[in-house]
């Protein structure tokens, strides 16, 4: 009997009577062919999701089954392309729609069927094949050679190999067949159930940064390579900024951008952007290895809940190659509203500010999907998840904020005031933390100098010190202050403007490298270690000031080019120099 | 289709339920025909099996259960549009009001829209001058935007929204049309007349399109009225390649229809009751505004939403917040100090500004002076509240010189005539004036060769003449 529409409330159709649908299942809803997912079964009801726009859909219509879970398709062609929540290609949409809107029922496959790779076969007639083996090879751009892997489901033995030469996706390269003898044809794409995470050989410990070339990251706050962390911040604070400044910089292999229940004129603004920058590393555009996912506030809200998962399953694909992976999800919230949405739409008895209960085991399930993996091919790979969070009324107690606390182990807090003094990055440094510092240490020890360590606990201790110092002079003014204690907010104002405050806009302070982020701090605690040498000889901090040392200090992010780590050695002496002078100045004026 | 039903089974609120029905689709509009004669058009929000829930958009007074014959047009609400309807005026759900007659339409378009296709869209970066040196140096305004003035009751919004349509015709140099759409929601009478004064009064009457829902009109007309509007802006934006500004007012009392709406259907609801797709309601008003490719037309967006008690946290500013690209916000203590407009300038923002603003746009140094002016307004700020403590006369040298750069920006820099339009050199150049009152150590945010290009404590001496 064909199954029919029952009853439609926005994006939540019921199908009667029928036991013929599984749970999570893929369906086509209607005439029109929408695309939904099996949400709820009891003995009367089916509940379907429908990822678009129901407006126009009658009782009595069609729901197709499909027999199979909502998939992402996984093979060459997804880099550098821009999809939509349930990986639809917008680009394609535009094309077969000859329209700027979306409209509905547009039935397009992910990945361009027609293109033609360059393909070396890597098995041969005999080999037996496991999960994660590696079958095909092609360029996929030009900095991202793609690995065709056998699906994590199947084994068996190649019975028949095609020729290297060029292949679509959809072309069969090699044949298997298993112990039970059945035969499967190996083509360049395979599917993923996008709620499954794919399967690997090993977790292993972490112990690499994720390095971002933004100092207060990098030195104060360090992620780590398969490590979770959220930004939280009201509107206005800069999360997008900063998401896009890590999208721009970070030194993974590949980046998976998330623009959930965005705006859409910053998904035009990545793909423009994008498509300008150079990536210095292999001198080829950014979107070469970025996929972007836009899902934005105005598109269909279970596409929204879904695009997530699309995310980090394209991300699994690319990490089991043994690449590097960094995803940025803005915003997490958005994807918790969806959940929200359709909960409410289910009747489903709420929790917390209306989210249903089970928002922290999604979250959880989504964060965990993170790591640092040995995969089924025995290659070294990883997903960093970065996850906005725009917290309502900016208040951080709110449910989303609070679960994802609990599953990431990096927390950029994004403060207010600073974003209102135009601080940027505005990440708060004394509510902020990040649990990797331990994990990391080593690395940094060994890679960016054995001091680095010890400088970055000097700059953390001169900011914990100032806090509670602007406490007394909240209430009594910075005038009654010791002259020692003095020169630690003027050393702390010299760290929060020329360290921690970061320009994108300018050519050599958007990204700095590790080396010259150490040397900034060693002339920063120069300067003070010097500076209180001469305050300790009985001169006034304001004579130190007024040498203009320090703003010269502060500028030294733009006056010195990133190539250029020897003038810092000029900044040191002159530190000393400037300093020894007002000591004679004095005595001079003492005679 | 002229199937007629008779009576209904339910009503509820602006709720009622129709059962027995056959062959009718979600979203749909239906008419209504009373005994009387009067018509009112309903809309099927939620279909079970053969019972259908719709909306009544003038409200259910008067309605039995068998005074009404119901009949369904087989279409989502669609409303007619052709170039036409500048210079009218229609009532929230987009019929005509001003006594000239139906509109001619070249065609009919789904009120709902469709969501815009991000690949599809022009990144924006042209920008409007205002003539009001706080926005235009400090949140400005780019073609193509949405950006909403976040107003408590009483303080000057509107004033500030006609001045921005007045100057920003005038700026205009493309020769491109400029019109405005304007979609009152719940607003009084004499304000939706304040408009139309001062629409006729520069000069644009012809080139608006007005659709109100006044504060007695029917509470579930208003959730057509922003959509009515931005149809047609769409339509003369992207079809006759227009530039739209288009003003909604007051988005709080749309959220507050939406509430009522809500809860009559029994949903569960959220945030202060709001329901929860609040933000993904608001956010298909909000992101319908932009440039797109194979259209020289543009939509700029500026919604006025009163805070209810002044409170930015309250979901209504705060989830428009999270969808617009900025805000304005006016603050009530600079209302009461006399400054017009009561612009608070560290809370405002304009997120498209950084690409449509320095050589090319304005001028090379507006982003250096706009990032100093800022900060140096937070500095003043913490000042203030210090000197609340100690007292003005213990503050130090340099905060004394925050206190007196904040009196003048304030008095100077946001605040201005209601006909005062500054272009953006005088703009720039008073910024800098007023920055040249701080030692220049304290610049800290411009670059070296700019600043000693700029920095000229002499003509700061003006303010003090």
């Amino acid at each position: 009997m064909q199954n029919v529409v029952y009853a439609i409330n926005g994006p939540v159709v019921k199908v009667k009577d029928t036991k013929d649908f599984s749970m999570l299942e893929m369906v086509y809803v209607g005439n029109k062919k929408l695309i939904g997912e099996v949400i709820g079964i009891t003995e009367e009801f089916t509940t379907i999701q429908v990822y678009e726009t129901t407006t126009g859909l009658k009782a009595g219509e069609p729901v197709y089954n499909t027999g199979s879970p909502m998939c992402a398709v996984l093979g060459p062609g997804i880099l550098s392309n821009i999809f939509d929540g349930i990986e639809r290609p917008l680009l394609q949409i535009e094309k077969i729609s000859d329209s700027a809107f979306i409209s509905e029922g547009a039935n397009v496959s992910a990945l361009d069927e027609e293109k033609e790779y360059q393909t070396e076969i890597k098995v041969k007639v005999g080999d037996h094949l496991k999960g994660g083996h590696i079958y095909a090879e092609c360029q996929e751009t030009d900095v991202v050679r793609h690995y065709c892997m056998l699906s994590p489901l199947l084994e068996g033995d190649v019975i028949s190999v095609n020729e290297d030469g060029n292949y679509k996706i959809n072309d069969t390269v090699c044949v298997i067949k298993d112990e039970n003898g059945k035969e499967t044809e190996l083509t360049l794409c395979q599917k993923w159930p996008i709620r499954q995470s794919r399967p690997v050989s090993e977790r292993m410990l972490i112990s690499r940064p994720l390095i971002t070339g933004q100092r207060v990251i990098d030195t104060l706050l360090p992620i780590a390579k398969g490590g979770t962390a959220a930004i939280p911040g009201g509107f206005g604070t800069g999360k997008t900024m900063t998401q896009h400044q890590f999208a721009k910089w970070c030194d993974a292999d590949i980046i998976v951008y998330i623009g959930c229940g965005e705006r859409g004129n910053e998904m035009t603004q990545v793909l423009e952007e994008f498509s300008h920058l150079i990536d210095p590393k292999t001198n080829r555009p950014l979107t070469d290895r970025t996929v972007l996912i836009a899902n934005t506030s105005n598109m269909p809200v279970a596409a929204r809940e879904a695009s997530i998962y699309t995310g980090i399953t394209l991300a699994e694909y690319y990490r089991d190659m043994g690449y590097h992976i960094a995803i940025m999800a803005d915003s997490t919230s958005r994807w918790a509203e969806a959940l929200r949405e359709i909960s409410g739409r289910l009747e489903e008895m709420p929790a917390e500010e209306g989210f249903p209960a089970y928002l922290p085991s999604r979250l959880s399930e989504f964060y965990e999907r993170a790591g640092y993996v040995e995969t089924l091919s025995h290659k070294e790979g990883s997903i960093t998840i970065i996850g906005a969070v725009s917290p309502q009324g900016s208040d951080f107690s709110e449910p989303v904020t609070q679960n994802t606390k609990r599953f990431v182990r990096c927390f950029w807090a994004l403060d207010k005031s600073l974003a209102y003094a135009r601080h940027y990055p505005a990440i708060n440094w004394t509510t902020s933390y990040s649990e990797y510092v331990d994990d990391l240490s080593d690395f940094y020890t060994k890679n960016a100098g054995t001091d680095f360590m010890e400088c970055r606990q000097a700059i953390s201790n001169i900011l914990i010190e100032e806090n509670k110092l602007m406490e007394i002079v909240k209430l009594i003014g910075s005038d009654v202050l010791p002259d020692d204690q003095k020169l630690v907010i003027e050393i702390a104002r010299v760290i929060r403007v020329g360290f921690l405050q970061q320009n994108a806009y300018h050519k050599d302070d958007t990204f700095v490298p590790l080396t010259k982020q150490l040397l900034m701090m060693k002339v920063i605690l120069h300067l003070y270690s010097e500076s209180k040498r001469v305050i300790a000889q009985g001169n006034v901090v304001n004579l130190v000031i007024k040498t203009g040392i320090m703003e010269k200090v502060i500028k030294m992010k733009y006056d010195i080019p990133n190539d250029k780590p020897e003038m810092f050695d000029d900044y040191i002496k002159e530190i000393t120099d400037v300093l020894d002078n007002i000591k004679s100045d004095d005595e001079w004026r003492a005679k | 289709m002229s199937l007629q039903y008779m009576g209904l089974s339910q009503i509820n609120g602006p709720l009622i339920v129709l059962e027995h029905v056959d062959g009718v689709s979600f979203d749909e509009v239906a008419e209504i025909r009373l005994d009387d004669g009067t018509e009112r058009i309903g809309r099927v929000v939620e279909m079970s099996g053969d019972k259908v829930v719709l909306q009544v958009f003038e409200g259910t007074k008067g309605l039995s259960l068998k005074n009404t014959k119901t009949s369904f047009t087989g279409k989502p609400l669609e409303i007619p549009l052709s170039k036409d309807i500048l210079g009218r005026v229609f009532n929230g759900s987009g019929k005509p009001i001003d006594n000239l007659g139906y509109i001619y339409p070249e065609k009919f378009a789904d009120i709902n829209g469709k969501p815009l296709n991000p690949v599809s869209r022009i990144y924006p970066r042209n920008y409007i001058r205002t003539g009001i040196s706080s926005i235009d140096c400090l949140m400005t305004l780019i073609r193509g935007q949405k950006l909403p003035i976040f107003s408590g009751s009483g303080l000057s919004h509107n004033k500030l929204a006609v001045q921005i349509v007045r100057q920003a015709q005038i700026a205009d140099e493309s020769g491109q049309e400029f019109a405005v759409v304007f979609g009152a929601m719940g607003v009084k009478h004499d304000v939706a007349d304040y408009f139309r004064k001062s629409f006729e009064e520069s000069g644009v009457l012809q080139n608006v399109v007005m659709f109100l829902n006044l504060a007695n009109d029917p509470i579930i007309e208003r959730i057509l009225t922003p959509r009515c509007a931005l149809t047609a802006a769409e339509y003369l934006a992207y079809e006759k390649n227009m530039h739209i500004l288009v003003i909604l007012t007051d988005m709080t009392s749309y959220a507050e229809a939406l509430r009522e709406f809500s809860s009559s259907k029994g949903e569960i609801p959220g945030r202060k009751g709001y329901p929860g797709y609040l933000y993904s309601d608001l956010a298909s008003l909000y992101e319908r505004a932009g440039l797109i490719k194979g259209s020289t037309g543009s939509v700029t967006q500026i919604p006025i939403l009163t805070m209810p008690n002044d409170d930015i946290t309250h979901p209504v500013p705060d989830l428009t917040g999270y969808i617009t690209e900025g805000q304005i916000v006016l603050d009530r203590n600079l209302d009461q100090s006399g400054v017009y407009p009561s612009i608070s300038v560290l809370p405002s923002l304009s997120r498209l500004m950084k690409d449509g603003i320095g050589e090319g746009y304005t001028r090379a140094d507006h982003s250096a002076v706009a990032n100093q002016l800022f900060a140096c307004y937070a500095k003043v700020q913490d000042a203030r509240s210090l000197a609340a403590v100690i007292g003005e006369e213990e503050l130090s040298e340099i905060d004394k010189k925050y206190i007196a750069f904040g009196v003048q920006f304030e008095k100077h820099f946001i605040n201005q005539g209601f006909d005062e339009n500054r272009t953006i050199e005088q703009t720039l150049e008073l910024g800098w004036a007023l920055l040249s009152l701080m030692p220049e150590s304290e610049l800290d945010r411009i670059d070296e060769k700019i600043l000693s290009e700029k920095y000229n404590p002499d003509a700061a001496k003006r303010f003090y003449e």
